[in-house]
């Protein structure tokens, strides 16, 4: 009985990843875009053409904008335009604006504005955060990732930041999904519970804006209009480097350049 | 009644070529035919058509032949006679006579389970609502209710479960759904943008994403009706078996957890991470999505990818057959899993149950085999892997074997694999006006149905999408009957069903 556990022992070995800051993703990831404004008449049309495909509207041809908080990274407008648009895997996504999501030419990174960053959170939950997820019409892959960044792989908890049961235990709400009717009044009684202060993330494309649901009669994001987000991660889904990233960046112990 | 008979290959159908009955000869024909398990129901839903009129489509699978029936009735739009219920003969009907009367106000007489479904928004009776979800109760010095939800522990999507518990022992579980709808179905139709419609199949269920793009794709690839490069039959293949890899091997680590087997849970997060990985480094996405698309493809296997995945997935089947090993030989572990949340095999036939929690009771339900679609229906025969007992044990053996034999299945198309021709996607190729055509497809959960209906200038006017959780959340309430209150998780995640799936 013994001798089939340290077989599977054996070949698991250690599968923690040594230093979370240093991670760098598969060259096939679309992250961060690049946008590069169209030289002559045919880029110019390409890009009209990707913009009419977008299947959210995330991209705006002129002014030349894309919106990562609407954006399925599906990566149609970059085959389509490929002069204007390249995506990088750069997973550094997060912004504590929703403003920050909107890239446009010459943009070379998400800008993290720490000005916006209230000074309570540093303070309060620069050591220790515990989160309550809540998906509110999110579609099990943000929540599958989001559980990932505990695993044994991402083992965020090593920093001190994991995912309670109990919004009366959390420092605070991550919401997915781009908030259904249905679920509106339990979201509410979810982040009613949270003691202050707190954080409020959204988690994911749709939460961000609705996402693909953004038109739908079946959505009620007054949510998003009542409350202040802290942090907003774009994604479908939100990659877990682009949640510890965030989460990192927004509690100070990680900066961008 | 008469039906027009086509199967799982063949090209989308006319929609007048459907035929049309009343109500009477429907009901006494599924009346009988549903008695034999031969026959399941894949789609029962109505649209509204000119004229005010209200048309009710059947889609019916008869796993002998590999056939798929398609049948109609209609009736006046507001003709407010109810017809009698066929969930009180068969109990398989339940969801779809639910959301027939919930969407439309259809009253079926006898129903014994008129419950509403998922609260779409565009529901017939307004003042229906979650908060007054008409709950089952037992009166009983003994019993109390326990209620758990919308929102759960973990971070899992949300649904309202309400036990009624004679001590520890549940007399009975109420699932009650329709947090998590989108209005999917509704979005689906009404835009033209067929990229965003494949992304809207893509959400209908995150964790299928593959799937549930796949039968999308088939469904308009139907209705297309022009020939598609022989080199994606193979690469959806090898995406959907990759995805039921990494979702089995994803559940193996969560029953793992729920019983303090740690070994089995780390082991399991890792070797998750390790197939959804092989996945990103194909597409760019953990979840596969993007990658199947209508006529062509945006990431098409090149010979180093390929190599790639196979190389990871043996090394993947290899230690994950490790952990299979260790479960079988821990008298801790089989002490929780056997004898626990049984299904018998003619329950599950009864509420229609489908996919791998059929297969773990003994009924042999798997489109692969029942209803070949793609290389399935020619050079890759399939054989369903069924045990008999039905308890989370089996359930979680079949996984167990299913990752198996994904790899084999995966290895086997990847052997001596030459890229070839592809095509890039085509969103603009029109569709046949005036048709029905379906997309049907094994996911990992099992059975994934998707229907569109085109109005005259070939746009999508109604797009029906079946998760297989639609069936089987059922079976989950029946899987706790008797059971303590404290193997629920366990019972719950043996089936690991979806919410979206069933809320769209
Ligand atoms: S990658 Fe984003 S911006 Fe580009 S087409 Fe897709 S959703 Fe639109």
């Amino acid at each position: 009985m013994i001798f089939p556990k340290i077989r599977v022992l054996r070949s698991h070995g250690r599968q923690a990843i040594p230093d979370l800051d240093a991670v760098e993703l598969t060259s096939e990831f679309r992250g961060r875009p690049e946008l590069t404004e169209p030289a002559d008449a045919e880029s110019r049309t390409a890009l009209d053409e990707a913009a009419a495909l977008c299947p959210t509207g995330a991209l705006a041809a002129a002014p030349f904008a894309l919106d990562l908080g609407r954006c399925l990274f599906c990566g149609e407008c970059a085959r389509r335009a490929p002069q204007s648009i390249r995506f990088t895997n750069d997973y550094r996504l997060g912004s504590p604006t929703r403003e920050g999501l909107v890239l446009r030419p010459g943009d070379r990174r998400v800008e993290f504005d720490r000005k916006e960053v209230r000074p309570e959170i540093c303070r309060c939950f620069g050591r220790t955060l515990k989160l309550r997820e809540v998906s509110a019409g999110g579609d099990a892959s943000v929540e599958m990732e989001l559980g990932a960044t505990g695993n044994v792989n991402f083992d965020l908890g090593r920093h001190g930041i994991s995912f309670t049961a109990s919004p009366r235990h959390a420092d605070g709400v991550v919401v997915s999904g781009p908030v259904t009717r249905n679920m509106a009044e339990a979201l509410d009684i979810c982040y009613d519970a949270v003691a202050e202060p707190k954080i409020l993330v959204a988690c994911g494309t749709d939460a961000c804006s609705g996402g693909l649901f953004a038109e739908s009669r079946a959505v009620d994001r007054s949510f998003f209009e009542r409350h202040r987000v802290d942090l907003w991660l774009p994604g479908t889904p939100t990659h877990p480097m682009v949640f510890i990233d965030g989460v990192r960046t927004l509690l100070g112990l990680k900066t961008r350049q | 009644m008469n039906y027009l008979i086509t199967d799982n290959t063949s090209g989308a159908v006319r929609l007048r070529d459907i035929p049309e009955t009343d109500y009477a000869s429907f009901y006494d024909d599924l009346r009988t035919r549903l008695s034999d398990s031969r026959w399941h129901v894949g789609h029962y839903f109505a649209l509204p058509e000119e004229e005010a009129r209200l048309r009710f489509y059947l889609l019916l699978l008869d796993d002998a032949t590999g056939q798929v029936l398609i049948g109609s009735f209609a009736r006046e739009y507001y003709d407010d006679t109810a017809l009698p219920s066929l969930t009180a003969l068969h109990a398989q009907m339940h969801p779809f006579e639910r959301e027939i009367a919930e969407r439309w106000g259809i009253r079926f007489d006898g129903m014994p389970w008129p419950k509403p479904l998922r609260f779409p928004f565009d529901r017939y009776d307004r003042n229906s609502t979650m908060d007054n979800y008409p709950f089952y109760a037992m009166e009983g010095g003994s019993l109390h209710e326990v209620n758990v939800g919308p929102i759960h522990a973990g971070i899992i999507e949300p649904g309202a479960f309400r036990f009624i518990c004679n001590g520890e022992q549940v007399l009975h579980l109420e699932i009650a759904l329709g947090y998590q709808h989108r209005g999917v179905e509704h979005l689906f139709a009404a835009t033209r943008n067929r990229l965003r419609q494949l992304c809207l199949a893509e959400a209908a269920a995150g964790d299928s994403a593959v799937a549930h793009a796949t039968a999308c794709v088939e469904t308009i690839e139907k209705l297309a009706g022009t020939a598609r490069p022989a080199q994606l039959a193979p690469e959806r293949l090898v995406a959907l078996e990759l995805e039921r890899m990494a979702m089995q091997i994803a559940d193996t680590g969560a029953l793992s957890m729920d019983v303090g087997y740690q070994l089995g849970q780390v082991a399991c997060e890792a070797l998750r991470t390790m197939t959804i990985n092989t996945t990103q480094a194909w597409c760019g996405n953990r979840f596969g999505k993007n990658l199947i698309r209508p006529l062509g493809t945006d990431h098409p296997l090149t010979a180093e990818k390929a190599a790639m995945i196979r190389r990871n997935v043996a090394e993947i089947a290899r230690r994950y057959d490790e952990v299979r090993h260790d479960i079988k030989s821990s008298p801790t572990l089989l002490a929780r899993f056997e004898q626990c949340g049984i299904v018998p095999r003619e329950e599950m036939l009864r509420i229609g149950g489908v996919g791998q929690a059929a297969r773990a009771s003994g009924a042999a339900r798997d489109i692969r085999a029942s209803h070949p679609w793609g290389l399935f229906a020619g050079t890759l025969a399939h054989e369903s892997i069924v045990k008999t007992q039905g308890d989370v044990m089996a359930r979680l053996m079949v996984r167990c074997r299913e990752v198996l034999q994904s790899a084999g299945c995966i290895d086997r198309l990847l052997e001596g694999f030459v890229p070839a021709e592809t095509r890039r996607p085509d969103y603009g190729a029109p569709l046949a006006p005036r048709s029905l055509a379906f997309g049907l497809v094994e996911g990992w959960r099992g059975e994934t149905l998707h229907v569109a209906l085109t109005d005259d200038r070939g746009d999508i006017a109604a797009y029906r999408i079946k998760d297989p959780s639609l069936h089987n959340w059922m079976a989950l309430a029946l899987a706790v009957r008797g059971e303590g209150i404290s193997d629920f998780p366990i019972c719950n995640k043996s089936f690991n069903l979806s919410y979206c799936g069933h809320d769209l």
